[in-house]
Parts: structure tokens; C-alpha cells; sequence
């Protein structure tokens, strides 16, 4: 007792104790991608937004980022940009607040280029380093245009930031098929335990633990692990119904009215802990395994039905993953058990029957998987780790498309083709922001008609000199868009709601134009926040991201993501 | 939208206000849902910049900058922790080389040093550690506190200090809280709207694994580190302290751990779990923090300022949680006032308890339920005293009651009164006894 313990063989490195409570979320892999990432940001206008969502990604640990800006440090970037000094005043103010920004974390680079974005662009491949770019408004919309399409042919998940006032909103333009396996489904309500279906091996183990439940002491009674309990239970409830197991929602109510009734209350405890999990899991473990929407439409997308030897090794295990899902009618196993009432021992040999049909199922996929490579003629062979964490997580997988920005082309209106008709829809409907951000598209229309001076490049915001005229032309821009959004959904909205939808989009004008392009640092740091986060999904392939666009009002204090 | 102009304040006019450019479009002009009566411009900056504010807690960062170019110029922070590393990969004041100092200290010197003209005054120490004089000078209170004890030690404070003919004894509490990717701000106009304890059952605390679990049928990793946590070190070094900071401690937890799980076939025990569960750790990432901070700012600001509605208003939502991994998830609502809110409602509230439970086993509960959250409680009813925690003589002659079943001691429906040292205001329950 006396002696001290001597260290472990591995503790914690020194990254390790400083990224502690983020390694929790994202552990080694999502740290690993972080690390590796180059963050691009094209900054504008006050340009707050863009640096605190590169303050919440230099805090965890990117590799590097660099900003784009040619501003010049003026006194009114002091009262709003935390990421300046007096003294950086007449500088460039890519080339300060980069240095600012390094201070936080000595394990990021960081990088600043003060050229326009115009000539900027024009570089053949000039995109190429970067991991994800980031794009704040106000910029032209033949400069956001251009962006987008290099970004895109290099697959380079981009994002357009408005932050004006005390409103908000970015939209995320991934590439054309983005898949996640790590979506961090919550443990509590996914557990998977196959028991409509077991497995011989599983069905032989609730056998052997229920032989004569009835007259086992009270301890062994209560000791029953749940899962084992529902087994036995489902096999009584077949004897008298056809051999079936309880088909709808009353069924399973009688299921479990039934299990209720097996619980002993003649104990000293006068109720059983293992029952009580067993009842309160009837509704939510008696599903069939089938598989959701989502992984459905994994299995049904063009890159999965025809592999080519350059698909992504996604594809491949999505492949042969519909193929299993074909020959059982259920996806592999996962194999985590939740925690249950039990002896130990009881439950690790639980744990142990389901980690070996899990082991089982992989190495079925990952035949599969092989099999697949070598009639592609792949040379390098896919990691069987991410075959295992596919198989881990199939049933929560997903995939999202990529889709491109409105961007407001003088001349050429809005136009939101598939998504026309839910847009139009969603103008009538009370909890939706979609007239906030129509908002923000006439605010991009406006100002690609409002250069501030002869420099490409530089806009002007509506409000900046003259609220009210400007008030009047952004309302006019805004009601002309909703219009022509009615019009291509071919819809119709009646009165009163259509004067309504008019004067709302008229009110989000006006306190846009109010703002006459300021930002407030509250909304800047808020969506800097959000925004940052969404970089962290993009970047580690792990959780589940906006699609695609977000809307942010500070007035009210809600949001909403809306797909476009 | 017809008064815009540049006006020229007496307060700080010309080249200094020049900074304020942005904000000042703001506080100089209407928008179309500010107050018909809402004048804007000088005296809405003047307010601004008199209104004394305090900001607490582990988004104290944030909280500061956020104030500070918010346009708030007189700022005080009370935090009684120190730098650790693991604060740096969100706490961006704060560098490597001030580990182990306090973090009011440090935050108010960056802050000051990178905004000027503002003034923070700092205090290491508990919020616990002021009275009602120090909350009265305040505007209002924004905090985003670890502890659900401070917070509602906060929240009675603040409510014990209304006096219905005093305006400036009402101080708004403006809350934020996150844990991972999920958090909530929330605004409080105490006696007028829903309080922290009212709210309490939205924040149940986790369910305690049960001790003979860990003492007999342990089945998963963390089941042995609370082994060697509760047990193994009551057992064999109940001579030292346990140090949750030290890493001796750690390790030494770690390896028992580890020596039980391996006894019962049990993966997956780590010293990263071992400290986790340990010192009850919660993930925690800038942007969720920037999140949840900059609404409670932006709260802040609108009510200093009237430039816009504000949550909490009475009759309008004065809650937005914030759920960010799954796509991101906003859900703005009213909370409403409980009668029976033991702070600020006057009515006991209803506690269903079992009449064959003994004075024990229902003290013990109390730590655990939701509505009641109290680890040290002392009981008594209108006519006796059940149990009391302190001072050892009460102790030693209320003891034999623990023993005794619930219903030789009260009745059905009858009233006890709760009071705990962690808070300063009693708590009152009406026992409903379970059938
Ligand atoms: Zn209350």
C-alpha cells in the first residue's frame, strides 16, 4: 500500500489529454482525418463568420487552414472581429487574423493570401490542397459560380455562408455521393438482437438458461437476462398461435401482458428487475431485422449496382452487403449487447453467442468482398477493418447527394427544379425559414447589381447608405422570386396566405437591410459554431450532416435545415 | 426605417464610435419587429454600455468575447477553477503555458487586452461564495455553469431577491449548458417565468449502477471501474484520499479494474474509461459551446438592448435546445412555471413514495429522482422533526428514525419540508403513498 503504483504502459499522450473530451466523440479515426484537412476560407464583408468557424476548428486540431481576403484592417473590423488588435489596423486582415487564429493551437498551420478572389481563381488546379473550402458572402455570383464548379470537379465539399443581422444561414454542397458508416446511431434505441430470428446457437442458449424457469430459486429467476426471457416467452406465445410470433402492435400487447404475468412477486423484493427490462423492451426488440429506407436506397444507387474497378471501396462493401441482405433477408449482425440484469458470466456467454454470429456474418461479407475485387481485377484490397465497421453498422449507414447553391446569375432567376415543389410548399408552412433565405437569395440578386467600386470583385450591401429605397428593391427581388417558386411548382396559394407569405418575406427584408451588411458577432459566432461542426462531419465522415441547407433566425431563436 | 443618419453620440463620438459601425446599424435603426414604442439610437447605446453584467462558468470564453463585442463595457466573471489541459481544445483564451492558473484571471486580462475600452472584473471563487448585495448591482446573469447545483443555487438566489416593489430586483438569468453535440439555452425572468427548478426533471441525472452489481455480477467494463472506484479503494487505501487529478490514483483504479474485468471475462476496460467514468466526464467541443454561448449572448443582448424580441418574455418561448449530430435540430418552446415549483411556486409538490420504504431507503432516493435531486437532505414535517444532517447532537437524535418505515412516521398526503446545504431555500413535498 505503501508503494506507488507504477505507471500504465500506455497512458495518455500529451494530444491525447489535450483533445480528451472531443476523442470521446470521434475518437483516434475522426481526429486522424482532422489532422490531415486543409480548410480553405474565401472571406468578404465583415468577415466574422468565416473566422470564428475557423477559431472551432483550429481549437480541435485541423491540419492547416489559410484565408483568402484582401481587406485591409479597418476600425470597424475591430468592434466586431475578436481576431484583430488596434495595431493590425492599415494591415491585411487575412495576414493578422491568421496569426491570431495560430495562437490557439500550436499544432495547426495556418496560411493567408491577400489576392483577389477574381485572379485567384483563375489558376488552373488552384483548389487542389484543399480538403473543404469555405465561402462567406457577400461574393459575385459569377465568382461563386465559377468556385463551385472547380470545387465540385475536384470533389471538394463546399460551403456558402450569410451571416447579416441577426440572421443566418449556410448550405453545404457535398460531393455527388457522400457515404457515412460512422453515423453514431444512439445506442439505447438500436440495439439489435435479431430475437424473432434467432439462430440456432442463440435459440440453444435461451433453451438451456429457461429448462424448468418455474422452478428455479428466486435468485436464478431474477437472474434470467431479458433477452433470454423474450425467448422463451415467444416460443410459448407460438405453441398457441400457429406457430407465428406476435404480428402487430395488439399481439405484441398481449406479448407482453404475458411476460408481465411470468414476473414472481412472491420474492422478498416483491418484483423482478429482469422482467421489468423484458416488458419494457417487447415494443422496441420485436421488429423484423429489415432494412431502413436509407440503406435501401444505398443498395438501389447506380455506384452499387455497377461496380467498376475504380469504385470507391464504399461501393464494394455496399455490394456485398445487398448481396447478403439478399440471401438472409437481414443485414450482418452487429453484435453489441446491451446491458441487462444477469450473472456474469450468463451474459458474457450471451455477448459471446452474438459476437460469434457477428464474426460469422463479416466473414461471409468480406468473402464476398474479395470475390468482388478479384473480378474487378483490384490490386490494392480493401482494409478489413472498414468491412468490419461497415458490418458493424450497416443497418445506420447513409448516403447523401450533393447538391449545388442557388446561386443569383443577373438575368437568370432561381430555379429549384426537383425541389420546386416542396419549396413552394414550405412557403405557407409557419415553422419553415424558406422565406428568410429567399430573403438572402434577393440580397445576393441585389448585390450583383450593386458593385461597390470599380475593384472586381467587391460588392455592396443593401442598407449599408440608404435602408429604405434598398428595402424596397431587395422586397421587390424577394416577391418576384416567391412568384416565380409558385409558378414552377405549378401551384396556386389563395388569399389570405399568399398576402401573408408576401408581407413575412417583406419583414425578413427589411431586418436584413436594417442590418445594412452588418454582422453582429453573437449570430457570427452562433453560425461560426454550427458551421465548424458541419466541417467536422464533412472531414471525419462521421455523424449525420446538413442537408443542405441551414437557416438560422436570431430573432426567434430557431432554425431550420431545408433540402434544396 | 426613416431615422437612419450617423448621429453623434456624446458618448465616445467621432473615431471611437467609428468601431462600433456594425452594432450601430443595429441600435440606430428600427427593424419590423421592434417595439412601436422603441426609440432608437443614443440612449439605447448608453444602456449598453452602463448595464453591469456577470458571466460565469465553463463558457466563461465565450461568454466574455461575446459580451465584450456585444457592446457590454462593464463585465464581471466568477469562475473558482483552474486551467487544465484538456480546457485547450475549446477554452480560447487560454494557452499552454497557463495551465494551473485561474481561468476568471486569465479570460478577463485577454479579453481587456484584445477589446478596448471594456473593463472585466474578475473573481476566483464560487458563485456560491456571494450574497444578494454583489447580485443586486447586476443588469442581468449569464451563465453557463458545469454544476446543476450552481445553477440552482443561482436560480433561488435570484428568485429569493424579487421584490415586487422594486423593478431592479428582477435579474434575468440567462442559462447555457452542453454536453457533445447537444445543449440548451434558456432565459429566466424570475417569479414571472418558469425556473431552473422548474425545468428540473429536464435534466434527470444518470442512473446509478447498482451496488450489488458492482460488488457481485459485474458485466461490463465500467461496472468494474466503479468496483475499484467505490469498493476496491474503501478497502484497501481508505487512508488517502482519492485524487481524481492525480494520475497515481488513475492508474492505480485503472489496474484493479482491469484485474476484475479480466476475473470476469470482461473486455474492454481502458485508463481513457477508467478516468472517464471516474471524474464523470462529459464531451465537450468548441462549436457546440460557441453555439449554445452566442444564443445566450444574443438573449442577452436583445433584452439589454430592445433591439428585437427576446426568449423569455412571459407567455412566449423562453427555452431552445439544440441537438447537433444528427443534421442539426432546434426546438424553441415556452417551459411553463410550475405551481408547485419548490423555488418559485407556492404549492408542495407531489412525491409519490413507498410506505413500506424505510426513512433510509426514501433519503437515498432523493439523490436519484429527477424532481428532487438532493444528496444531503433534513426532513421534518410540521409537527416533528424525521432527520436532520447536522448539528451531531440533532444527528444522533433523529437517527433511529432511519430505520423506521415511512408510514409509522408520516401519513398519506401529509406535507414534509426538505431542505438541503447545497441550497437555501426549503423544499416543500406532499408523500403520496404508492398502492
Ligand atoms: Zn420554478
Amino acid at each position: 500500500m505503501t508503494a506507488t503504483t507504477p505507471p500504465p504502459l500506455q497512458g495518455p499522450t500529451s494530444k491525447e489529454k489535450k483533445y480528451d473530451r472531443q476523442l470521446r466523440l470521434w475518437a483516434a479515426s475522426g481526429q486522424a482525418a482532422l489532422e490531415e484537412s486543409h480548410i480553405l476560407l474565401i472571406n468578404s464583408g465583415p468577415g466574422v463568420v468565416g473566422v470564428e468557424t475557423l477559431k472551432n476548428l483550429v481549437l480541435p486540431g485541423i491540419g492547416q487552414f489559410t484565408i483568402l481576403d484582401s481587406a485591409i484592417v479597418t476600425e470597424a473590423d475591430l468592434g466586431v472581429n475578436f481576431f484583430l488588435e488596434e495595431e493590425h489596423l492599415g494591415g491585411f486582415r487575412a495576414e493578422h487574423t491568421c496569426n491570431l487564429l495560430k495562437e490557439l493551437n500550436p499544432d495547426v498551420q495556418g496560411h493567408y493570401i491577400t489576392e483577389p478572389v477574381e485572379s485567384f481563381l483563375s489558376k488552373p488546379d488552384i483548389l487542389k490542397p484543399y480538403t473543404l473550402i469555405l465561402v462567406s458572402a457577400p461574393i459575385s455570383p459569377e465568382l461563386l459560380s465559377r468556385l463551385e464548379t472547380n470545387a465540385v470537379a475536384s470533389a471538394i465539399p463546399t460551403f456558402y455562408i450569410h451571416c447579416i443581422g441577426f440572421y443566418s444561414h449556410f448550405s453545404v454542397h457535398l460531393p455527388s455521393a457522400f457515404p457515412i458508416v460512422d453515423t453514431h446511431p444512439d445506442p439505447v434505441t438500436t440495439a439489435d438482437l435479431r430475437l424473432l430470428t434467432p439462430w440456432p446457437a442463440l435459440s440453444s442458449f435461451a433453451e438451456e438458461k429457461t429448462t424448468e424457469l418455474e422452478e428455479m430459486s428466486h435468485h436464478d429467476h431474477g437472474h434470467v437476462p431479458y433477452a433470454v426471457l423474450l425467448l422463451y416467452y415467444l416460443e410459448e406465445w407460438k405453441k398457441t398461435h400457429n406457430g407465428q410470433v406476435p404480428q402487430n402492435y395488439r399481439e405484441k400487447i398481449a406479448f407482453r401482458d404475458m411476460v408481465t404475468i411470468g414476473a414472481r412477486t412472491n420474492n422478498p423484493e416483491g418484483a423482478e428487475e429482469n422482467y421489468d427490462e423484458a416488458v419494457a423492451a417487447v415494443l422496441k426488440s420485436l421488429n423484423p431485422a429489415e432494412a431502413s429506407s436509407a440503406v435501401r436506397e444505398v443498395f438501389q444507387a447506380e455506384e452499387c449496382k455497377s461496380l467498376t474497378p475504380e469504385s470507391a471501396s464504399f461501393w464494394i462493401i455496399a455490394h456485398a452487403m445487398s448481396i447478403f441482405y439478399k440471401n438472409h433477408s437481414s443485414l450482418p449482425l452487429p453484435g453489441s449487447v446491451p446491458d441487462m440484469k444477469a450473472k456474469s458470466a450468463d451474459y458474457i456467454q450471451l455477448q459471446n453467442v452474438y459476437k460469434t454470429k457477428a464474426r460469422q456474418d463479416f466473414a461471409e461479407v468480406l468473402d464476398t468482398v474479395r470475390s468482388l475485387e478479384k473480378r474487378l481485377g483490384r490490386i490494392v484490397a480493401i482494409d478489413e477493418k472498414e468491412v468490419e465497421a461497415f458490418c458493424k453498422n450497416a443497418a445506420h449507414i447513409k448516403l447523401v447527394r450533393g447538391r449545388p447553391f442557388h446561386v443569383t446569375l443577373p438575368g437568370e432567376g432561381v430555379r429549384w427544379g426537383d425541389r420546386a415543389k416542396f419549396a413552394a410548399q414550405s412557403l405557407t408552412n409557419p415553422d419553415s425559414l424558406i422565406l428568410l433565405y429567399i430573403a438572402f437569395l434577393a440580397t445576393d440578386a441585389f448585390t450583383a447589381t450593386h458593385p461597390a467600386d470599380d475593384l472586381g470583385g467587391a460588392v455592396k450591401a443593401p442598407g449599408e447608405v440608404d435602408p429604405e429605397t434598398d428595402a424596397e428593391k431587395v422586397t421587390g427581388i424577394a416577391l418576384k422570386i416567391i412568384d416565380d417558386l409558385i409558378s414552377e411548382a405549378g401551384m396556386f396559394i389563395e388569399e389570405p396566405e399568399y398576402s401573408e407569405v408576401r408581407s413575412k418575406a417583406g419583414e425578413y427584408v427589411q431586418e436584413i437591410v436594417r442590418a445594412g451588411g452588418a454582422e453582429l458577432h453573437n449570430i457570427a459566432a452562433l453560425t461560426g459554431g454550427l458551421v465548424a461542426q458541419e466541417v467536422i462531419k464533412a472531414v471525419t465522415k462521421q455523424y449525420i450532416p446538413v442537408d443542405n441547407t441551414c437557416i438560422f433566425d436570431g430573432v426567434t431563436s430557431k432554425s431550420s435545415v431545408l433540402r434544396f | 426605417m426613416a431615422e437612419d443618419s450617423k448621429p453623434n453620440f456624446s458618448n465616445g463620438a467621432g473615431a471611437q464610435r467609428l468601431r462600433w459601425k456594425y452594432l450601430d446599424n443595429i441600435l440606430n435603426r428600427p427593424g419590423p419587429f421592434t417595439d412601436p414604442d422603441w426609440e432608437p439610437g443614443e440612449a439605447v447605446v448608453e444602456g449598453l454600455s452602463r448595464a453591469k453584467i456577470l458571466g460565469a462558468g465553463g463558457l466563461g470564453c465565450e461568454i466574455l468575447k461575446n459580451l465584450a463585442l456585444s457592446g457590454f463595457k462593464d463585465i464581471h466573471v466568477i469562475d473558482m477553477d483552474t486551467i487544465d489541459v484538456s480546457n485547450l481544445n475549446r477554452q480560447f483564451l487560454f494557452r499552454h503555458a497557463d495551465v494551473g492558473k485561474f481561468k476568471a484571471e486569465v479570460a478577463a486580462r485577454f479579453v481587456e487586452k484584445r477589446v478596448k475600452g471594456v473593463k472585466i472584473t474578475p473573481y476566483c471563487g464560487k458563485i456560491q461564495d456571494k450574497d444578494e448585495d454583489y447580485y443586486m448591482q447586476f443588469a442581468m446573469i449569464v451563465c453557463g455553469l458545469d454544476s446543476i447545483e450552481a445553477r440552482r443555487w443561482i436560480n433561488a438566489t435570484l428568485v429569493g431577491m424579487v421584490d415586487e416593489n422594486d423593478p431592479d430586483s428582477l435579474k434575468p438569468l440567462i442559462d447555457g449548458g452542453t454536453e457533445g453535440f447537444k445543449g440548451q439555452a434558456r432565459v429566466i425572468f424570475p417569479t414571472m417565468t418558469s425556473c431552473i427548478e422548474c425545468q428540473l426533471d429536464m435534466h434527470a441525472p444518470r442512473a446509478a449502477v447498482p451496488l450489488c452489481t458492482l460488488a457481485t455480477i459485474p458485466r461490463q467494463p465500467q461496472h468494474c471501474i466503479e468496483w475499484a472506484h467505490i469498493i476496491a479503494w474503501e478497502e484497501e487505501r481508505k487512508d488517502i484520499t482519492l485524487d481524481n487529478d492525480d494520475p497515481e490514483h488513475i492508474t492505480w483504479l485503472y489496474q484493479k479494474a482491469l484485474k476484475r474485468a479480466q476475473e470476469f471475462n470482461i473486455s474492454g476496460v481502458t485508463y481513457s474509461m477508467t478516468q472517464g467514468v471516474v471524474k464523470n466526464i462529459i464531451p465537450a467541443i468548441a462549436s457546440t459551446n460557441a453555439i449554445v454561448a452566442a444564443s445566450c449572448c444574443n438573449e442577452a443582448f436583445k433584452i439589454a438592448t430592445s433591439t428585437n424580441p427576446f426568449l423569455g418574455f412571459p407567455e412566449t418561448d423562453n427555452y431552445m435546445m439544440y441537438t447537433g449530430d444528427e443534421s442539426i435540430y432546434t426546438y424553441t418552446f415556452q417551459h411553463m412555471k410550475k405551481p408547485d415549483c419548490p423555488v418559485c411556486g407556492n404549492l408542495a409538490k407531489n412525491l409519490e413514495v413507498d410506505p413500506a420504504f424505510t426513512l433510509q431507503d426514501f433519503i437515498e432516493s432523493l439523490a436519484e429522482r429527477p424532481e428532487a435531486q438532493l444528496k444531503k437532505p433534513t426532513i421534518r414535517t410540521e409537527a416533528k422533526s424525521l432527520y436532520y444532517q447536522s448539528p451531531p447532537a440533532l444527528e444522533e437524535q433523529t437517527r433511529p428514525n432511519l430505520s423506521k418505515k415511512l408510514n409509522e412516521l408520516v401519513s398519506d398526503g401529509e406535507e414534509v419540508a426538505i431542505s438541503d446545504p447545497a441550497f437555501q431555500i426549503t423544499f416543500k413535498f406532499k408523500l403520496l403513498f404508492s398502492k
